[in-house]
Protein backbone atom coordinates (compact mmCIF):
# COMPACT_ATOMS: atom_id res chain seq x y z
CA UNK A 1 0.00 0.00 0.00
CA UNK A 2 2.76 2.50 0.73
CA UNK A 3 4.65 1.85 -2.46
CA UNK A 4 1.44 2.24 -4.42
CA UNK A 5 0.64 5.36 -2.51
CA UNK A 6 4.07 6.67 -3.28
CA UNK A 7 3.73 5.53 -6.89
CA UNK A 8 0.31 7.66 -7.12
CA UNK A 9 1.62 10.84 -5.39
CA UNK A 10 4.65 10.68 -7.90
CA UNK A 11 2.12 10.55 -10.96
CA UNK A 12 -0.01 12.93 -9.81
CA UNK A 13 2.88 15.31 -8.97
CA UNK A 14 3.78 14.97 -12.87
CA UNK A 15 0.37 15.01 -13.87
CA UNK A 16 -1.57 17.13 -11.60
CA UNK A 17 -4.35 17.51 -13.71
CA UNK A 18 -5.01 13.55 -13.82
CA UNK A 19 -7.75 11.75 -12.33
CA UNK A 20 -4.96 9.83 -10.09
CA UNK A 21 -5.91 11.94 -7.30
CA UNK A 22 -8.93 9.74 -7.10
CA UNK A 23 -6.95 6.29 -6.72
CA UNK A 24 -3.84 7.82 -4.24
CA UNK A 25 -7.51 9.80 -2.30
CA UNK A 26 -8.90 6.59 -1.50
CA UNK A 27 -5.66 4.54 -0.93
CA UNK A 28 -4.78 7.02 1.71
CA UNK A 29 -8.42 6.95 3.47
CA UNK A 30 -8.22 3.14 3.21
CA UNK A 31 -4.23 3.32 4.82
CA UNK A 32 -6.27 5.91 7.28
CA UNK A 33 -4.45 8.83 6.52
CA UNK A 34 -7.80 10.78 6.38
CA UNK A 35 -5.96 14.38 6.56
CA UNK A 36 -3.95 13.67 3.39
CA UNK A 37 -6.43 11.84 1.65
CA UNK A 38 -8.57 15.27 2.34
CA UNK A 39 -6.15 17.45 0.74
CA UNK A 40 -5.83 15.18 -2.18
CA UNK A 41 -9.80 14.98 -2.63
CA UNK A 42 -10.08 18.65 -2.34
CA UNK A 43 -7.63 19.71 -4.60
CA UNK A 44 -8.68 17.40 -6.67
CA UNK A 45 -12.00 18.91 -6.89
CA UNK A 46 -11.15 22.27 -7.68
CA UNK A 47 -9.75 20.81 -10.51
CA UNK A 48 -12.62 18.78 -11.37
CA UNK A 49 -15.71 20.27 -9.71
CA UNK A 50 -17.64 18.48 -11.96
CA UNK A 51 -16.41 15.07 -11.34
CA UNK A 52 -19.10 12.38 -9.59
CA UNK A 53 -15.99 10.49 -8.53
CA UNK A 54 -14.10 13.09 -6.80
CA UNK A 55 -17.61 14.40 -4.60
CA UNK A 56 -17.84 10.87 -4.05
CA UNK A 57 -14.35 10.29 -3.05
CA UNK A 58 -14.66 13.46 -1.02
CA UNK A 59 -17.99 12.37 0.71
CA UNK A 60 -16.31 8.89 1.86
CA UNK A 61 -13.25 10.65 3.41
CA UNK A 62 -15.56 12.82 5.26
CA UNK A 63 -17.60 10.33 6.87
CA UNK A 64 -14.56 8.03 8.35
CA UNK A 65 -13.87 11.37 9.50
CA UNK A 66 -17.11 11.51 10.88
CA UNK A 67 -18.21 14.97 9.25
CA UNK A 68 -21.85 13.40 8.46
CA UNK A 69 -23.13 16.60 7.20
CA UNK A 70 -20.97 17.72 5.04
CA UNK A 71 -20.66 13.91 3.60
CA UNK A 72 -24.45 14.01 2.86
CA UNK A 73 -23.87 17.56 1.13
CA UNK A 74 -21.28 15.80 -0.79
CA UNK A 75 -22.91 12.37 -1.52
CA UNK A 76 -26.14 14.89 -2.83
CA UNK A 77 -24.08 16.75 -5.09
CA UNK A 78 -23.16 13.40 -6.53
CA UNK A 79 -26.48 12.16 -7.21
CA UNK A 80 -26.50 16.16 -8.56
CA UNK A 81 -23.81 15.10 -11.65
CA UNK A 82 -24.49 11.07 -11.38
CA UNK A 83 -27.96 10.48 -10.59
CA UNK A 84 -27.65 6.79 -10.74
CA UNK A 85 -23.72 6.80 -9.20
CA UNK A 86 -23.95 3.91 -6.68
CA UNK A 87 -21.38 4.98 -4.54
CA UNK A 88 -23.30 8.12 -3.57
CA UNK A 89 -26.55 5.79 -3.14
CA UNK A 90 -24.80 3.62 -0.87
CA UNK A 91 -23.21 6.45 1.00
CA UNK A 92 -26.79 8.44 1.37
CA UNK A 93 -28.38 4.81 2.59
CA UNK A 94 -25.42 4.42 5.14
CA UNK A 95 -25.85 8.17 6.55
CA UNK A 96 -29.97 7.53 6.69
CA UNK A 97 -29.31 3.74 8.44
CA UNK A 98 -26.92 5.87 11.15
CA UNK A 99 -29.83 8.12 11.87
CA UNK A 100 -32.22 5.43 12.16
CA UNK A 101 -34.27 6.59 8.77
CA UNK A 102 -34.54 2.81 7.80
CA UNK A 103 -36.78 3.98 4.60
CA UNK A 104 -34.92 6.40 2.91
CA UNK A 105 -31.84 3.92 3.45
CA UNK A 106 -34.27 1.40 1.59
CA UNK A 107 -35.26 3.59 -1.30
CA UNK A 108 -31.76 4.22 -1.74
CA UNK A 109 -30.78 1.05 -1.52
CA UNK A 110 -33.25 -0.04 -3.63
CA UNK A 111 -31.96 2.69 -6.28
CA UNK A 112 -28.37 1.38 -6.01
CA UNK A 113 -29.45 -2.38 -6.91
CA UNK A 114 -31.37 -1.31 -9.67
CA UNK A 115 -28.17 -0.18 -11.40
CA UNK A 116 -26.13 -2.87 -9.85
CA UNK A 117 -27.74 -5.57 -9.14
CA UNK A 118 -24.70 -7.63 -8.42
CA UNK A 119 -23.36 -5.97 -5.49
CA UNK A 120 -23.57 -7.74 -2.77
CA UNK A 121 -23.26 -5.25 -0.16
CA UNK A 122 -26.20 -3.37 -1.80
CA UNK A 123 -28.54 -6.69 -1.31
CA UNK A 124 -27.54 -7.53 2.10
CA UNK A 125 -27.92 -4.15 3.19
CA UNK A 126 -31.10 -4.14 1.79
CA UNK A 127 -32.31 -7.25 3.28
CA UNK A 128 -31.23 -5.78 6.35
CA UNK A 129 -33.52 -2.45 5.93
CA UNK A 130 -36.80 -4.53 4.33
CA UNK A 131 -36.56 -6.97 7.55
CA UNK A 132 -37.42 -3.93 9.56
CA UNK A 133 -33.45 -3.34 10.33
CA UNK A 134 -33.54 -3.40 14.09
CA UNK A 135 -30.13 -3.24 14.21
CA UNK A 136 -29.33 -0.32 11.95
CA UNK A 137 -25.95 -0.06 12.74
CA UNK A 138 -25.33 -3.79 11.42
CA UNK A 139 -27.01 -2.25 8.42
CA UNK A 140 -25.13 1.16 8.09
CA UNK A 141 -22.41 -0.66 8.06
CA UNK A 142 -23.18 -3.02 5.31
CA UNK A 143 -24.67 -0.43 3.64
CA UNK A 144 -21.48 1.25 3.88
CA UNK A 145 -18.71 -1.62 3.62
CA UNK A 146 -19.62 -3.30 0.06
CA UNK A 147 -17.52 -2.84 -2.99
CA UNK A 148 -15.04 -0.32 -4.60
CA UNK A 149 -17.16 2.43 -2.96
CA UNK A 150 -16.23 1.52 0.42
CA UNK A 151 -16.14 3.24 3.29
CA UNK A 152 -15.01 2.75 6.41
CA UNK A 153 -18.66 2.22 8.30
CA UNK A 154 -17.72 0.86 11.82
CA UNK A 155 -20.98 -0.03 13.90
CA UNK A 156 -21.64 2.19 16.52
CA UNK A 157 -21.87 0.82 20.23
CA UNK A 158 -25.31 0.69 21.36
CA UNK A 159 -24.51 3.07 24.18
CA UNK A 160 -22.69 5.67 21.90
CA UNK A 161 -25.01 7.98 20.97
CA UNK A 162 -24.78 9.14 17.44
CA UNK A 163 -22.28 11.98 16.39
CA UNK A 164 -24.13 15.59 16.41
CA UNK A 165 -23.61 15.65 13.23
CA UNK A 166 -25.92 12.19 12.31
CA UNK A 167 -28.44 13.69 14.68
CA UNK A 168 -32.08 14.36 12.59
CA UNK A 169 -30.51 18.01 11.39
CA UNK A 170 -33.86 18.67 10.07
CA UNK A 171 -35.66 19.07 12.94
CA UNK A 172 -32.75 20.31 15.23
CA UNK A 173 -31.28 23.05 12.86
CA UNK A 174 -32.46 23.35 9.84
CA UNK A 175 -36.06 23.54 10.31
CA UNK A 176 -36.38 25.23 13.97
CA UNK A 177 -37.47 28.22 12.15
CA UNK A 178 -41.24 26.53 11.84
CA UNK A 179 -41.00 26.95 15.73
CA UNK A 180 -40.69 30.54 15.87
CA UNK A 181 -37.40 31.32 14.72
CA UNK A 182 -36.68 33.52 12.23
CA UNK A 183 -34.50 31.18 9.83
CA UNK A 184 -35.82 32.24 6.60
CA UNK A 185 -38.19 29.51 6.77
CA UNK A 186 -41.81 29.53 5.78
CA UNK A 187 -44.66 26.75 5.36
CA UNK A 188 -48.26 27.75 4.24
CA UNK A 189 -50.91 25.40 3.11
CA UNK A 190 -51.67 25.91 -0.75
CA UNK A 191 -54.56 29.22 0.01
CA UNK A 192 -51.68 31.11 1.26
CA UNK A 193 -52.53 30.38 5.27
CA UNK A 194 -49.29 30.41 7.12
CA UNK A 195 -48.45 27.09 8.62
CA UNK A 196 -45.50 27.49 10.83
CA UNK A 197 -42.10 30.26 10.24
CA UNK A 198 -41.65 33.72 9.21
CA UNK A 199 -40.04 36.05 7.40
CA UNK A 200 -38.61 39.51 7.96
CA UNK A 201 -37.27 41.54 4.99
CA UNK A 202 -33.47 43.08 5.28
CA UNK A 203 -35.34 46.13 6.66
CA UNK A 204 -36.18 43.69 10.30
CA UNK A 205 -40.26 44.28 8.78
CA UNK A 206 -42.20 41.27 9.30
CA UNK A 207 -43.62 40.21 5.23
CA UNK A 208 -44.34 37.02 6.41
CA UNK A 209 -47.74 37.30 5.01
CA UNK A 210 -47.37 39.18 2.21
CA UNK A 211 -45.05 36.08 0.91
CA UNK A 212 -47.54 34.07 1.70
CA UNK A 213 -50.24 35.05 -0.20
CA UNK A 214 -47.79 36.04 -3.56
CA UNK A 215 -46.65 32.36 -2.72
CA UNK A 216 -50.24 30.89 -3.17
CA UNK A 217 -50.22 32.22 -6.28
CA UNK A 218 -46.78 31.03 -7.66
CA UNK A 219 -47.65 27.38 -6.54
CA UNK A 220 -51.06 27.16 -8.93
CA UNK A 221 -49.01 28.52 -11.76
CA UNK A 222 -45.82 26.30 -11.26
CA UNK A 223 -48.78 23.48 -11.43
CA UNK A 224 -50.39 24.57 -14.21
CA UNK A 225 -47.28 24.95 -15.94
CA UNK A 226 -45.51 21.30 -15.40
CA UNK A 227 -48.99 20.31 -16.40
CA UNK A 228 -49.33 22.28 -19.88
CA UNK A 229 -45.96 20.35 -20.40
CA UNK A 230 -46.70 16.90 -18.78
CA UNK A 231 -44.08 16.97 -16.65
CA UNK A 232 -45.46 15.35 -13.78
CA UNK A 233 -45.39 16.81 -10.06
CA UNK A 234 -43.26 19.79 -9.82
CA UNK A 235 -40.67 19.23 -6.83
CA UNK A 236 -39.31 22.88 -6.44
CA UNK A 237 -38.92 25.61 -7.99
CA UNK A 238 -35.36 27.55 -6.93
CA UNK A 239 -34.93 31.45 -8.45
CA UNK A 240 -32.32 34.00 -8.01
CA UNK A 241 -32.96 37.77 -6.58
CA UNK A 242 -30.60 40.34 -6.55
CA UNK A 243 -29.91 40.38 -2.85
CA UNK A 244 -30.86 36.73 -1.79
CA UNK A 245 -32.26 33.02 -3.26
CA UNK A 246 -35.34 31.76 -2.54
CA UNK A 247 -36.56 27.73 -2.91
CA UNK A 248 -40.26 26.72 -2.86
CA UNK A 249 -40.83 23.26 -2.64
CA UNK A 250 -44.05 21.17 -1.86
CA UNK A 251 -43.68 18.84 1.13
CA UNK A 252 -47.35 17.21 0.43
CA UNK A 253 -50.02 18.02 -1.72
CA UNK A 254 -51.47 20.72 0.17
CA UNK A 255 -48.68 23.05 1.72
CA UNK A 256 -45.79 24.76 0.44
CA UNK A 257 -42.20 25.44 2.24
CA UNK A 258 -40.40 28.32 1.11
CA UNK A 259 -36.94 28.71 2.05
CA UNK A 260 -34.94 32.01 2.07
CA UNK A 261 -30.98 32.43 1.92
CA UNK A 262 -28.70 35.27 1.05
CA UNK A 263 -26.47 35.11 -1.91
CA UNK A 264 -23.69 33.85 -0.45
CA UNK A 265 -25.16 30.96 -0.31
CA UNK A 266 -24.92 28.65 -3.40
CA UNK A 267 -27.88 27.72 -5.42
CA UNK A 268 -27.03 24.40 -4.97
CA UNK A 269 -26.40 24.12 -1.44
CA UNK A 270 -29.82 25.92 -0.98
CA UNK A 271 -31.24 22.86 -2.99
CA UNK A 272 -29.92 20.92 -0.29
CA UNK A 273 -31.37 22.80 2.38
CA UNK A 274 -34.85 23.07 1.25
CA UNK A 275 -34.51 19.21 0.23
CA UNK A 276 -33.78 18.42 4.10
CA UNK A 277 -36.41 21.42 5.22
CA UNK A 278 -39.07 19.75 3.12
CA UNK A 279 -38.22 16.18 4.64
CA UNK A 280 -38.57 17.33 7.89
CA UNK A 281 -41.70 19.91 7.12
CA UNK A 282 -43.29 16.34 6.22
CA UNK A 283 -42.89 14.51 9.05
CA UNK A 284 -43.52 18.31 11.00
CA UNK A 285 -47.01 18.16 8.90
CA UNK A 286 -47.87 14.71 10.02
CA UNK A 287 -47.16 15.25 13.86
CA UNK A 288 -48.90 18.40 14.28
CA UNK A 289 -52.04 17.26 11.90
CA UNK B 1 -38.29 21.91 -33.94
CA UNK B 2 -41.02 23.58 -35.38
CA UNK B 3 -40.46 27.39 -35.23
CA UNK B 4 -41.94 31.01 -36.57
CA UNK B 5 -39.17 32.38 -38.33
CA UNK B 6 -37.44 34.77 -35.56
CA UNK B 7 -35.44 38.20 -36.30
CA UNK B 8 -31.29 36.80 -36.62
CA UNK B 9 -30.53 38.20 -32.95
CA UNK B 10 -33.66 36.03 -31.58
CA UNK B 11 -32.69 33.37 -33.95
CA UNK B 12 -29.39 33.33 -32.49
CA UNK B 13 -30.20 33.69 -28.64
CA UNK B 14 -32.63 30.81 -29.01
CA UNK B 15 -29.88 28.56 -31.12
CA UNK B 16 -27.59 29.02 -28.24
CA UNK B 17 -29.88 27.62 -25.86
CA UNK B 18 -31.25 24.67 -27.75
CA UNK B 19 -27.81 23.39 -28.74
CA UNK B 20 -27.45 22.40 -24.88
CA UNK B 21 -28.16 18.72 -24.80
CA UNK B 22 -31.13 17.59 -22.91
CA UNK B 23 -33.33 20.94 -23.84
CA UNK B 24 -36.58 20.48 -25.94
CA UNK B 25 -37.19 24.01 -26.77
CA UNK B 26 -36.74 27.88 -25.78
CA UNK B 27 -38.57 30.63 -26.37
CA UNK B 28 -38.58 34.47 -25.83
CA UNK B 29 -41.50 35.85 -24.87
CA UNK B 30 -42.77 39.20 -23.93
CA UNK B 31 -43.33 39.68 -20.12
CA UNK B 32 -45.85 42.14 -19.84
CA UNK B 33 -48.20 40.19 -21.78
CA UNK B 34 -47.01 36.93 -22.32
CA UNK B 35 -46.95 36.77 -26.18
CA UNK B 36 -44.13 34.97 -27.69
CA UNK B 37 -41.45 36.54 -29.36
CA UNK B 38 -39.73 34.10 -30.67
CA UNK B 39 -39.38 30.19 -30.32
CA UNK B 40 -37.55 27.19 -31.15
CA UNK B 41 -39.81 24.33 -29.84
CA UNK B 42 -40.21 20.47 -30.05
CA UNK B 43 -43.38 19.50 -31.78
CA UNK B 44 -45.96 18.98 -29.24
CA UNK B 45 -44.96 22.19 -26.99
CA UNK B 46 -47.76 24.60 -26.96
CA UNK B 47 -45.45 27.80 -27.09
CA UNK B 48 -48.45 30.21 -26.65
CA UNK B 49 -49.84 28.66 -23.99
CA UNK B 50 -46.30 28.26 -22.18
CA UNK B 51 -45.30 31.72 -23.33
CA UNK B 52 -48.81 32.82 -20.95
CA UNK B 53 -47.98 30.12 -17.96
CA UNK B 54 -44.07 31.81 -17.89
CA UNK B 55 -45.12 35.32 -17.55
CA UNK B 56 -47.95 34.83 -15.21
CA UNK B 57 -45.09 32.79 -13.22
CA UNK B 58 -42.66 34.97 -13.26
CA UNK B 59 -44.81 38.24 -12.58
CA UNK B 60 -46.12 36.02 -9.32
CA UNK B 61 -42.35 35.11 -7.86
CA UNK B 62 -41.21 38.49 -8.86
CA UNK B 63 -43.79 39.96 -6.21
CA UNK B 64 -43.25 37.24 -3.53
CA UNK B 65 -39.53 37.66 -3.96
CA UNK B 66 -39.74 41.57 -3.61
CA UNK B 67 -42.00 41.27 -0.47
CA UNK B 68 -39.48 38.92 0.66
CA UNK B 69 -36.68 41.49 0.04
CA UNK B 70 -34.56 39.70 -1.93
CA UNK B 71 -35.36 41.37 -5.18
CA UNK B 72 -36.32 40.88 -8.37
CA UNK B 73 -35.94 37.13 -10.13
CA UNK B 74 -32.40 37.04 -12.29
CA UNK B 75 -33.25 33.40 -12.87
CA UNK B 76 -35.79 30.46 -11.85
CA UNK B 77 -36.03 26.92 -12.52
CA UNK B 78 -38.98 25.04 -11.84
CA UNK B 79 -38.28 21.65 -11.14
CA UNK B 80 -40.75 18.47 -11.84
CA UNK B 81 -40.21 14.93 -12.09
CA UNK B 82 -40.36 14.53 -15.93
CA UNK B 83 -38.48 17.87 -16.68
CA UNK B 84 -38.11 21.66 -15.84
CA UNK B 85 -38.23 24.73 -17.25
CA UNK B 86 -35.81 27.41 -16.88
CA UNK B 87 -36.24 31.52 -17.23
CA UNK B 88 -34.47 34.28 -17.39
CA UNK B 89 -35.60 37.68 -17.52
CA UNK B 90 -34.13 40.24 -19.35
CA UNK B 91 -33.89 43.71 -19.00
CA UNK B 92 -35.67 44.78 -21.79
CA UNK B 93 -39.15 42.83 -20.54
CA UNK B 94 -38.12 39.39 -22.51
CA UNK B 95 -38.24 36.05 -21.36
CA UNK B 96 -35.60 33.74 -21.83
CA UNK B 97 -37.25 30.33 -21.81
CA UNK B 98 -35.84 26.97 -21.34
CA UNK B 99 -38.00 23.59 -21.63
CA UNK B 100 -35.56 20.62 -20.53
CA UNK B 101 -35.38 16.99 -19.59
CA UNK B 102 -35.11 16.46 -16.19
CA UNK B 103 -31.43 15.00 -16.16
CA UNK B 104 -30.20 18.71 -17.90
CA UNK B 105 -26.90 20.33 -17.11
CA UNK B 106 -28.64 23.21 -14.91
CA UNK B 107 -25.55 25.67 -15.29
CA UNK B 108 -24.94 24.96 -18.70
CA UNK B 109 -28.67 26.30 -19.34
CA UNK B 110 -28.48 29.12 -17.13
CA UNK B 111 -25.55 30.47 -18.58
CA UNK B 112 -26.89 30.02 -22.14
CA UNK B 113 -30.40 32.04 -21.22
CA UNK B 114 -28.19 34.66 -19.35
CA UNK B 115 -26.00 34.77 -22.59
CA UNK B 116 -29.22 34.46 -25.03
CA UNK B 117 -30.86 37.49 -22.53
CA UNK B 118 -28.32 39.78 -23.76
CA UNK B 119 -28.07 38.64 -27.17
CA UNK B 120 -31.92 39.52 -27.25
CA UNK B 121 -31.78 42.42 -25.79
Amino acid sequence: MAEEIKALSSQLAQDPDSLVFLRLGEALRQKGQLDAAHRVALTGLERHPHLADAHDLYARILADKHDYERAFDEWDMTLRIAPTHVGALKGLAFLYFKVGDVEQAAAHLEAAQRVAPDDPGVAQALALARGGAQDVERAAAVAGGGGGTAHSAEPIAPDEPLPAAAQPLEEARVFAGLQGAQEGLLLLDVSGRVLGGALRDSGGQDVTDAVAAYLAGVSQEAARTVKLLGLGEWTGLAAEGKSGHVHLTPPSSDALLLVVRDRAVPMGRLAVIAQRAAAAAHRWLETHA
Amino acid sequence: MSAKPPAPEYAKALDMITRVRGVRGAMLVSADDGIVVAEQLMEGIKGAALAALAASLTTRLRRAMEAAGVGASLFWHLQAAQGALLVVPSANGILVVAVAEPDVNVGLVRLELLRGAEVAT
